[in-house]
């Protein structure tokens, strides 16, 4: 028998070749834009129906409508109560999502093939005549009312949304895709229906439809779903499209807290705005961040987790939209250790800069993390069809995951340096705290930022 | 439906289990290990999750991170703890399976010589923060630990969570890691599963390259202990919460007993969906609650049916708790309607079917097949398991409910905002958990 020879870890020889499914392109009569990919796995299906607005089209007293006009697509259609409706997914087996992105909706489902074409008039049928009865208005409204009530208490969600509003002001990017209760009550459900109207229209919309058959019959059952769909005759107004809105570019503080008495931890995030999905440095800031914090080994969870002990776990990311995205450092630190944390993470964001590079292990440990075993991104039907959705989104090539690799790789230290030197603005770093106040107030005067503003739950 | 695979122990008492899918240039490599929450003892809870940190800090052939050469070759990997076993994973391109084997089996041979106490103190400390992240700091975080504390009696292992008590956490000795690794962590109380884009023969010979070298320790005896409640048992426990909320939970049968998917498929039929009976009637109708969800938790020793409603605004979890057990009592004297029936036997279908889609990870075919083997003994069960589903009958629902979800045999916990005890159901003791 061969023995393993443990005085050195086995070589990797080169990853296979990568090759993504082929993807057609149809148009149907209305104008719906369709793209199929055939995925012979298991006997799947998945749609994917993607439509322009997303939060970030939410008017400014009315934020909100997005996702609560999404919420309505499943409460009734037809004959069918929103009851029905969740009886005739089940009946499918039918895995059912409904997301809603600052710029995009999107609207999943996935069934066995052998119900491919219920399951096409089904979602059909929910997001372009969805039923908009007043009292299901009424009760989804209350039931977001009462979950906006619920979050006050979560510490991630109450930073997520005092973060966006830091970050971007009054900017349409600036709230969550929940909205606020006085948005919720003001809203009407010709609100709604508005909202449905403007952004659920075949010319501003893609099916993507992948599953274990040949093209043609892919289309086929688009095509019988969906074909009847009609444009309404109405023009839809180009104006205050969120990601061509400038954003903020000086944060309103440096440094905020929300208080939240008695916490055993604090939650962190640390940022500023950055840039846009559609730069031409997205590859060099991806590889950056694995350096510095989108991976269990870059640094910043190596140095608060693995050295300090700070955490279960701290990671940095750029949030991508169309428009100037934020960038983020995200955290839950131990109470007693609120300022050092933060010291240490800020201090990381600098060093990235120029004092510390990327080093040359760091960047082969990076760019591997983010291309080699690619291919596990694309192995379910669901996984094949978002992606490509993303590509719609944000106007990429169906060229572009063959081409993600070599353009990955292609990034040197240098240009890490370069864009972290560009992207990453220590003067314009916003730090914002849900924490108990009075347990860190004192060790926050040991930070650069002044007083802090403090902000309500 | 199918999960195909091949079956070898090596001599040493492992168990490697080879499912061919080349859809995918990858690999997923999964082990287990029968060792969980439920072999701790009172007092000492926590230790097998902490244990799991340590497997991740080094070796002695690689006494460094486990992640950076397994990540470096485009590895994701993870592992987690529950009450009944312990999982490491890696999906790796398939040229780094080798890789994969080498860094699972030096873990799985020779960690000790590789541990310090200073890699102890400072996951300890990780583990303190998972804690505070995921009980403590969140709303109804330790609602849960409360009901099993009382459906379980003190030196029942599920009397306990998994995470374990932050005091047994900061307790715990060094010391108490060499003879945790000896009795626990060894090929006999291991599985090893490789599925994706590999030859069989050829994944078999590396399993052998890698693993066979390492000595077996004996099998360690599986605990065992019963647990029963003979009356409803309601409790309250104040909470950093807005709206009050009900848990109810019951001992249902073990996992793959019979009645075991009767009990998730009640699960569904109750509270699982809006076309479920308590979201249509509590949510939906009556407006009295925010939100309801069920499950069945399967566990080896014993599971436990739970039930959880959040009430709305102004609404009280008195008329909640009456508008549950009417559902019940229809459910068991009149048993599922034909179309609750068809619906679960849909959903049954297709979920499985989906879990094949993908061979790695928490959930994937490799983590299947471990769970078959070391829960039945049979990697193949799969099939088998799916048939349970299929055979289940309306009778067999109704007597499912009938003979485990008693009124008189439940633990009934009332989480409410603090100060507000008498937003509970009435005659609720008060309960700490921290």
């Amino acid at each position: 028998m061969i023995r393993a020879d443990r005085s050195r870890l086995p070589e990797v020889g080169p990853d296979p070749p990568f090759r993504f499914p082929a993807i057609v392109r149809h148009v149907l009569p209305n104008g719906l834009q369709v793209r199929t990919l055939e995925h012979h796995n298991v006997p799947v299906v998945t749609f994917v129906l993607q439509v322009w607005g997303g939060a970030g089209a939410d008017p400014a007293d009315r934020h909100g409508l997005c996702a609560l006009t999404a919420d309505m697509l499943d409460e009734g259609t037809g004959t069918l109560s929103a009851i029905d409706v969740s009886e005739a997914l089940a009946q499918i087996g039918a895995e059912f999502d409904i997301d809603v992105a600052p710029d995009a909706v999107s609207v999943t489902l996935t069934t066995l093939t052998r119900f491919a074409d219920r399951g096409a008039t089904l979602l059909a049928s929910m997001a372009t005549r969805p039923s908009m009865h007043a009292e299901d208005f009424e009760r989804l409204r209350q039931l977001r009312v009462n979950r906006l009530q619920q979050l006050r208490d979560v510490p991630q969600a109450v930073a997520e949304r005092a973060f966006l509003r830091l970050l971007y002001g009054d900017h349409p990017y600036g709230h969550l895709s929940i909205g606020n209760e006085s948005s919720l009550r003001a809203m009407t459900l010709d609100d709604v229906r508005h909202f449905h109207s403007r952004s659920f229209r075949p010319s501003g919309a893609t099916l993507v439809v992948v599953g274990a058959m040949s093209h043609e019959e892919l289309r086929a059952v688009a095509e019988r779903a969906f074909g009847a769909w009609q444009e309404p005759t109405d023009a839809v107004e180009r104006t205050g499209i969120a990601s061509e809105i400038d954003a903020p570019l000086v944060p309103e503080a440096r440094l905020a807290v929300v208080p939240r008495d008695g916490a055993q931890q604090s939650e962190l995030r640390i940022g500023h705005l950055s840039t846009r999905r559609d730069t031409p440095d997205y590859a060099a800031l991806l590889v950056l961040n694995a350096v510095l914090g989108g991976q269990f080994v870059s640094r910043v969870n190596l140095k608060l987790r693995e050295e300090k002990g700070y955490t279960y776990g701290a990671r940095t990311g750029f949030d991508w939209r169309r428009g100037v995205a934020p960038f983020v450092l995200q955290t839950s630190v131990h109470t007693a250790v609120t300022a050092d944390a933060i010291q240490d993470a800020v201090d990381e964001i600098l060093s990235i800069r120029g004092t510390r590079p990327a080093g040359g292990r760091e960047m082969m440990l990076a760019k591997a993390t983010l291309t080699r075993g690619y291919s596990r991104n694309f192995e379910t039907s669901q996984q094949v069809a978002r992606s490509v959705a993303q590509l719609v989104l944000y106007d990429l090539p169906d060229s572009y995951f063959e081409e993600f690799v070599p353009r990955v790789e292609a990034v040197d230290a240098d240009e890490v340096t370069r864009v972290a030197a560009r992207y990453l603005d220590p003067p314009r770093l916003v730090t914002l705290i849900v924490g108990d106040h009075q347990a860190i107030a004192a060790s926050l005067r040991s930070l650069p930022f002044g007083e802090p503003l403090v902000i309500a739950a | 439906m199918d999960l195909p695979f091949t079956k070898h122990t090596l001599d040493n008492g492992l168990e490697v289990l080879v499912h061919e899918d080349h859809h995918v240039p990858v690999v997923g490599v999964n082990v287990w290990y029968h060792v969980g929450s439920k072999n701790e003892r009172q007092s000492r809870t926590g230790f097998a999750h902490l244990f799991e940190h340590l497997m991740f800090e080094g070796s002695e052939h690689h006494n460094t991170g486990y992640f950076p050469p397994l990540q470096q070759a485009g590895a994701i990997l993870n592992g987690s703890t529950n009450a009944d076993r312990t999982n490491y994973w890696e999906v790796v391109p398939t040229s780094a399976l080798e890789l994969a084997l080498w860094m699972e089996s030096d873990r799985m041979g020779y960690l000790l010589p590789a541990l310090t106490p200073a890699r102890f103190e400072n996951q300890r400390d990780v583990v303190l923060n998972e804690r505070r992240q995921n009980y403590e700091n969140r709303p109804y975080g330790l609602a849960v630990m409360a009901v099993v504390a009382a459906l379980y009696p003190p030196a029942h292992p599920y009397h306990w969570l998994t995470i374990g008590a932050a005091d047994d956490i900061r307790a715990m000795q060094f010391e108490d890691v060499q003879a945790f690794f000896r009795t626990y962590y060894h090929p006999a109380n291991a599985s090893l599963a490789l599925a994706g884009d590999i030859d069989t023969t050829a994944a078999l010979r590396l399993a052998e390259k890698y693993f066979s070298e390492i000595p077996p320790g004996p099998r360690p005896e599986p605990p065992n202990a019963e647990a029963s409640i003979g009356r409803e048992i309601r409790l309250v426990l104040e909470d950093r919460v807005e709206m009050p909320r009900l848990y109810m939970g019951w001992h249902s049968p073990a996992m793959f007993a019979g009645g075991d998917a009767e009990m998730d498929l009640l699960s569904d039929l109750l509270a699982n969906g809006k076309a479920s009976r308590l979201y249509r009637t509590l949510v939906y109708e009556r407006r009295i609650a925010l939100d309801v969800s069920a499950s069945q938790g399967s566990r080896e020793l014993g599971s436990f049916f739970l039930l959880v409603a959040t009430a709305a605004p102004g609404k009280h979890l008195a008329d909640i708790a009456v508008a549950i057990d009417q559902e019940m009592q229809r459910v068991i004297e009149e048993g599922p309607t034909k179309s609750e029936m068809e619906r679960g036997e849909a959903q049954a279908e297709a979920q499985f079917l989906y879990r094949l889609q993908t061979v790695g990870g928490f959930g994937g075919k490799s983590d299947q097949l471990n769970a078959y083997n070391v829960f039945r003994g049979d990697p193949g069960y799969f099939s088998r398991d799916l048939a349970r589903y299929q055979q289940a009958t309306p009778e067999s629902l109704r007597a499912a409910a009938r003979r485990w979800l008693r009124f008189d045999q439940r633990v009934a916990l009332s989480v409410v905002p603090r100060g507000q005890t008498a937003s509970a159901l009435a005659g609720s003791e008060p309960v700490s958990v921290s």
